[in-house]
């Protein structure tokens, strides 16, 4: 098992796939001769050509919707948003096409495409280049939502959603591309579907995805180390759909829950999950669950603002010993 | 075109024109319900263009007037009216509607009500008629209103640039809902707009047949023959209202009176009839056959057709047991 970072698991999950299948394309801005912003297709377009990566104008709503038609008759493309911000701009041809076609044809037609792009606040990048929009694609029925939270995840992600007939989003993050993990040799497919136990505990259940599940780790390091207080940290990979019955079982395991997301609480991942917990174990709680979640603000430029905006790994570590009383 | 072909094209525009005017009196008996938007008055359109491609091989695309032009393609009637019905033997079993008319089979791709929504995915469907290496072409019929929107704009910058298979017929009849076009649209010929993009157009009269055959023809060769994008624009006019809940308010008698005058089925009629290749006589009885075929064949197949099963409510939203979701195994 090599240890890779999380964009070279990227990459090599796209050339995978494209060797295999001729029908596998990839499309975006600045993609094929400039390698990729976060270098994700470096080299593809020299191996493949400029018919299967495909640099594409400035137009997010355009692209992805040529896309999504270019999957109904077969075709596999790997849509790359540079930037989460931008996708707010395709999400027309995304939500309206790709996420109800299937269903509003009868079966009839599927949209198999999978749109990328990095998501998060990276550092101070201002308000227009650090939307968290998860949140946003989870509440669209027909669309499945997954974000990686290492290198791992980001490889075998990919691979599924490429050969997956439902649409897929995948939410990365700018912060994490030059991220280092082990990815295996062979070729490896992450579920679609699912969480995962980051870390065993049995006082508590630390709930993060992509970058928080790394402040969930820090935090529970520090939890017991300086506390004694062992918290258990589930990976929520698949965003929608949901992980019920394993955010159930951890919860009925711990009787406590903190859900810890980049982005800003209202309508978001740690309402869900909470929605969840209430739904389908209430009575297991030993304590009312929280959420750790960004100000609810445009995130600022200035790097004090912007620190105090997004929760780190200490508001974690408060909020669980606010919830244990120690 | 030859005389058979007419005559054909005649009793086609014709069925096209009563189907409408039955789901008119349906809407009324409220056995369909939400949008309703009608083609009357515009079917030399997607006869005229359809009829110089190969419906059924050639992949079409539309907005949610998708009726006739999915008929065209060779979906069956009886489906698509089934479809309206809301029934689980319609076209898309009765859960998209009328703006969501599909037959995959006979490569009709679907009606989309998002104005706009279908120029990039007749591009995108153009890029994997180009990746295949087939001979098909993708045909996008919309509005004229709908030019106003991003996509068309964007769709036809990658048409272009990537030199795609791909028709745009803009079904150009002078209103998006109540705002005719020049209070909405600062070129009004639309067939102007699209040399920004240095993409050969045509402008033709939408309600002869004869005409928008041959503008068709000559656009349908220019795509199928690997030139690129073409933009066909035809200038028609909607007899009905926009959706059902419409009265033409915006609309002057006069000129509904003028286009009136032009009705494309009258006009193929007449031009059949001074040719002595049909009679007055034989034309009421096509009519009287057409609308009988509607009465006992699709509305008695839509009204017998059973509603879909309220447990298979979720069916449709994901593919079923796909695999890939569950990392490839099971
Ligand atoms: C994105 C979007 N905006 C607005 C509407 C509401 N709407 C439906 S049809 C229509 C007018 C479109 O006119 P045109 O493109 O000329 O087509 P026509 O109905 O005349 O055939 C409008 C505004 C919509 N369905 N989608
Ligand atoms: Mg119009």
């Amino acid at each position: 098992m090599a240890e890779i970072m999380y964009w070279e698991a990227i990459r090599r999950a796209h050339d995978e796939e494209m060797a295999r299948d001729p029908m596998v394309i990839c499309m975006g801005e600045d993609i094929g001769v400039a390698g990729g912003t976060y270098k994700a297709t470096q080299g593809l377009y020299d191996k493949y050509g400029p018919e299967r990566v495909i640099d594409t104008p400035i137009s997010e709503n355009g692209y992805t919707g040529l896309g999504i038609g270019a999957s109904f008759l077969g075709v596999r493309p790997i849509i790359e948003i540079m930037s989460v911000n931008f996708a707010w701009l395709a999400t027309d041809q995304f939500f309206n096409s790709a996420a109800k076609v299937r269903y509003m044809s009868g079966g009839q037609l599927t949209a198999p495409v999978v749109v990328r792009s990095a998501g998060g606040t990276a550092h101070q990048l201002g308000a227009q280049h650090s939307a968290r929009m998860e949140k946003v694609f989870m509440g669209i029925a027909g669309l499945r939502v997954v974000t990686p939270s290492n290198p791992r995840q980001a490889y075998g992600l990919l691979k599924s959603a490429v050969r997956c007939n439902d649409p897929v989003y995948i939410n990365e993050h700018e912060l994490m591309y030059n991220m280092k993990g082990e990815v295996p040799d062979e070729e490896y497919f992450h579920p679609l579907e699912g969480s995962e136990v980051a870390r065993e505990g049995r006082d508590v259940t630390l709930f993060g995805y992509n970058v928080s599940v790394h402040w969930c780790l820090q935090a529970a390091e520090t939890l017991s180390r300086q506390f004694g207080i062992e918290a258990e940290v589930v990976d929520l990979f698949a965003l929608s759909p949901l992980d019920r019955a394993g955010i159930t079982a951890s919860v009925r395991k711990t009787h406590r829950a903190v859900i810890v997301e980049e982005a800003e609480a209202p309508v978001g991942v740690g309402a869900e999950v909470m929605a969840i917990i209430n739904e389908e174990c209430f009575f297991e709680l030993d304590a009312a669950p929280r959420r750790v979640s960004a100000v609810n603000v445009p995130i600022p430029y200035n790097h004090k603002l912007e620190k105090a905006a997004i929760p780190n790994a200490g508001d974690v570590v408060t909020a669980v010993r606010k919830m244990l009383g120690k | 075109m030859n005389v058979a072909d007419k005559k054909r094209l005649l009793r086609e525009m014709l069925f096209a024109r009563r189907f409408e005017e039955r789901c008119y009196e349906a809407y009324v008996e409220r056995k369909i319900g939400g949008f309703l938007h009608l083609y009357s008055g515009e079917e030399a359109c997607a006869h005229g263009v359809l009829e110089a491609a190969r419906p059924g091989h050639d992949y079409v695309i539309t907005g949610y007037r998708d009726h006739i032009h999915a008929i065209k393609c060779g979906a069956d009637p009886k489906k698509v009216m089934a479809e309206l019905y809301g029934k689980e033997t319609g076209s898309s079993k009765g859960r998209g509607g009328s703006m969501h008319i599909f037959d995959v089979e006979h490569r009709f791709m679907g009606g989309y009500a998002l104005v706009g929504g279908p120029f990039p995915l007749a591009a995108g469907m153009a890029k994997a008629i180009k990746m295949k290496g087939g001979d098909e072409i993708a045909i996008c019929f919309l509005g004229d209103a709908a030019n106003n929107q991003g996509t068309f704009h964007e769709s036809l910058n990658m048409a272009k640039v990537w030199n795609l298979p791909v028709l745009y017929v803009c079904e150009n009849n002078l209103y998006g809902i109540g705002t005719r076009i020049d209070r909405s649209t600062a070129v009004i010929d639309q067939y102007k707009r699209v040399s920004g993009y240095d993409i050969p157009s045509a402008q033709t009269d939408g309600q002869d047949i004869e005409a928008v055959y041959k503008a068709a023809r000559k656009a349908v060769d220019h795509v199928r023959g690997g030139k690129g994008p073409y933009f066909l624009e035809l200038m028609t006019y909607r007899y009905r209202g926009h959706s059902m809940s419409d009265s033409n308010a915006y609309r002057s008698r006069d000129e509904e009176r003028e286009w009136s005058g032009r009705d494309p089925i009258i006009i193929l009629r007449d031009r059949l009839i001074e040719a002595g290749e049909i009679t007055k006589q034989d034309y009421k009885a096509l009519d009287t056959e057409v609308l009988d075929e509607i009465e006992d064949e699709v509305i008695a197949f839509a009204e017998a057709s059973p509603e879909p099963r309220v447990d298979e409510l979720e069916k449709y939203t994901f593919a079923e047991n796909d695999p890939w979701v569950y990392g490839g195994g099971r």
